[in-house]
């Protein structure tokens, strides 16, 4: 739930951990030089950006349409295909399934679609065992948090902070080798795998040509969770499409570099129906749940639709100067970073978004470093202007706002304020008396020119020489 | 030729002598100048917090005061990114569309002027200092103007031009983000003074002065040795052009 009075303790708490801080600022640090690497050695990669925004444009241009064949398709295919209006309709449709299939024990892995509907609650009150297989999601199930990372979801934590929180939830004895704690958690896992009854997944592109989706990953936790369990579900936001398989190579090839800098992906999972007449492999139930929860409205939106192109790689986050300070959980919300920033107000109302989109400095790197060419700054600029004009801003600052634009068409007015400003500055010891406390407590504020440029350049014999 | 300046609010109110250096570098290359008066702000502030309804009429007198100039030429990278990039994700009059057009291909940021008109070879002076280069944002990403600042920078004589890492990383201004969300901005601003005192540099150059702003101010505040100084003060200095003004 995301609770944006608390947005400011957040940040505080984030920029007093300094384990976390430098946590986060290694790990970007890596994955921002390992895809640079990648990128310069990619010489069609502007390319790539531009083929695979068009593709995204081009499937999205009439959802309606692209979602009706896939839908015909995979159910050609034999997926069961459910479809939930929000968050509480895709919970009970999948916690409904399994009570209905006598589940008891769930292997999840990594979806940040069930983040955003806040699945796991649900399946643990209905009484469902659900274990979460990606490393780090486990890890952060173990916590008892939520991921702090698109793709790299423990990465608020050290090896020290896993090493202890193993040795107190799995009992066994401290150690914080990396190497060792992963064996653990393999082994637990295993364990999981084989005697789940059901397996969650999201989706990562669902191919509207064949009726299939697309699962991508890198420890193999996804394929163990889709083949295992005798039944399979998989949630996507209705935005998932792309147009067919044959596309399906372009994405890869922009996501892992941006992603986690790998050149491609370790596993690539494609689920084309249940398990079919003489194979002994895959889930002999398929269902795909396709979540709207607020899609649909912003796919209608115009100016702000591209946002809904995101494929989730993280690279916007890595490379966010702001992010890098704060990490994702002072954004509140399952998505983070300068995407997260554009979608939390979106998906949530612009009442209960009005922080998100000010939590940024408008540098413009994500847009640079976003594999889908969304312009995140455009789109954070659009939003911050929707929350203003719906009054959400403080009051002090819509009526300093009115009274800037009525001086500011008045130039002979605008100057004697502005001078006026400049002489009261001269007085009064503003570091302390400036309305902004938290801009002058680390900074030494400006002094304004008791004359300003243009009296100066007016009496100057620059003016005089130069003539008109 | 004749070079109307567009002052910023920044330079206009806070740092006038960054404007006079720009002037007295515009007249040793033989310009004109033209000060369009009663000009006052392009309403980036506002836009940038929300307040279209607000800023429009400002932009919209923006566009009216400047549309017929020859040359408009101003100190900061953030204030041509406004009108270059951003007026067009405004609602505007439309009738100032061919105003904004023309206005557009005819403004320019100094340094960018400065090096597609290949002056740089008359403004080889000499500065026997340290310096790094901090890219601004709006500069470097929105016009695309990295290289010309440090073509600039590295025609002057005895200069010792030494890069931070990274030099595109952002200040933390952003604006009204810097009290807004204060405490992150002070930890982005306190990382880049780092980068700047790990170089050794006497100076720190820049092109914005808002970025310098903040930048110096967090310097100040915190006793580190280096000095901002915006790169059309560098060139007037590096020129000794001081001496001929008033």
């Amino acid at each position: 739930m995301l609770k944006p009075r608390k947005t400011h303790h957040y940040i505080r708490q984030a920029l007093k951990n300094d384990c976390l801080r430098a946590a986060v600022g290694k790990a970007t640090d890596l994955a921002v030089r390992k895809r640079q690497d990648l990128v310069n050695e990619t010489p069609y990669w502007e390319d790539l950006r531009h083929h695979v925004h068009h593709l995204k444009s081009k499937v999205l241009e009439n959802p309606e349409q692209s979602l009706m064949t896939f839908e015909a398709r995979c159910i050609a295919n034999g997926i069961n295909v459910h479809w939930a209006e929000d968050a509480a309709e895709a919970r009970q449709i999948i916690v409904d399934l399994a009570a209905q299939k006598k589940v008891k024990k769930i292997v999840k892995s990594k979806s940040l679609t069930t983040e955003e509907i806040e699945l796991n609650p649900a399946l643990e009150k209905a009484g469902l065992e659900t274990w979460e297989t990606d490393l780090g999601e486990y890890i952060v199930q173990l916590e008892g948090k939520t991921p702090s990372h698109l793709t790299m979801p423990a990465l608020h934590l050290s090896r020290y902070d896993i090493g202890r929180l193993f040795e107190k939830k799995l009992g066994i004895e401290y150690t914080d080798n990396p190497n060792e704690l992963l064996q653990v958690a393999r082994q637990r896992l295993r364990e999981h795998f084989l005697s789940a009854d059901m397996g969650i997944s999201g989706v990562n592109f669902a191919a509207v040509e064949e009726g299939a989706f697309v699962v991508i990953e890198n420890e193999a936790n996804a394929h163990l969770s889709i083949s295992i369990p005798k039944i399979h579900v998989a949630i996507m936001g209705l935005e998932k499409l792309i147009p067919s398989l044959s596309d399906l190579p372009y994405f890869l090839k922009v996501l892992a570099p941006s992603a986690t800098g790998q050149k491609a992906s370790s596993y690539v999972n494609i689920i084309g129906g249940p398990q079919q007449h003489l194979m002994e492999e895959g889930p002999e139930e398929v269902h795909l749940v396709i979540l709207d929860n607020g899609r649909s409205n912003i796919l209608a939106d115009a100016s702000l639709r591209e946002t809904l192109f995101c494929i989730r790689c993280g690279a916007c986050l890595n490379i966010c100067p702001v992010f890098r300070q704060v990490g994702g959980h002072a954004y509140g919300w399952a998505y983070m970073g300068p995407i997260g920033a554009t979608l939390i107000p979106l998906y949530n109302g612009l009442s209960e978004g009005r922080y998100a989109p000010f939590l940024s400095s408008l540098c413009g790197a994500c847009f640079d470093n976003c594999p889908m060419r969304i312009q995140i700054p455009k789109h954070l600029l659009t939003l911050r202007n929707r929350i203003a004009e719906s009054g959400k801003t403080m009051l002090i600052e819509r009526v300093g706002m009115k009274i800037w634009s009525m001086l500011a068409v008045r130039p002979r007015l605008y100057r004697f304020i502005t001078g006026l400003a400049a002489i009261v500055q001269q007085l009064i010891p503003f570091d302390k008396a400036f309305p902004a406390p938290g801009y002058v407590r680390h900074r030494a504020l400006g002094r304004m020119d008791s004359k300003g440029f243009r009296s100066r350049f007016m009496d100057s014999e620059d003016r005089r020489e130069g003539g008109r | 030729m004749t070079v109307s300046l567009f002052i910023p609010c920044l330079t206009e109110h806070l740092y006038p002598e960054s404007g006079l250096a720009m002037v007295r570098i515009l007249k040793h290359l033989g310009y004109k100048i033209d000060y369009v008066d009663n000009q006052t702000c392009c309403g980036q502030p506002a836009f940038n917090s929300g307040y279209r309804r607000e800023m429009i009429p400002v932009a919209e007198r923006f566009i009216r005061l400047f549309q017929d100039k020859e040359l408009i030429v101003a100190p900061s990278g953030s204030c041509v990114a406004m009108i270059r990039v951003f007026y067009d994700q405004l609602a505007l009059d439309p009738s100032l569309m061919p105003g904004l057009k023309a206005l557009k291909e005819r403004l320019f940021e100094l340094t960018e002027f400065l090096v597609k008109r290949n002056h740089h070879d008359k403004l080889q002076g000499c500065f026997p200092h340290r310096v790094t280069y901090h890219d601004s944002c709006h500069l470097s990403r929105e016009l695309g103007v990295r290289q010309q600042p440090r073509q600039l920078i590295q025609s002057i004589k005895e200069i010792d031009f030494v890069e931070m890492t990274p030099p595109d990383l952002c200040c933390g201004f952003g604006g009204t983000f810097s009290y807004k969300f204060s405490d992150v901005s002070v930890e982005m601003v306190k990382r880049k003074c780092e980068s700047i005192e790990a170089t050794g540099a006497e100076y720190c150059i820049g092109a914005d002065s808002s970025c310098l702003m903040n930048i110096e101010g967090y310097l100040r505040k915190h006793g580190m040795k280096a000095k901002t100084l915006h790169i059309a003060e560098l060139l007037s200095r590096s020129l000794d052009l001081e001496k001929g003004a008033a």
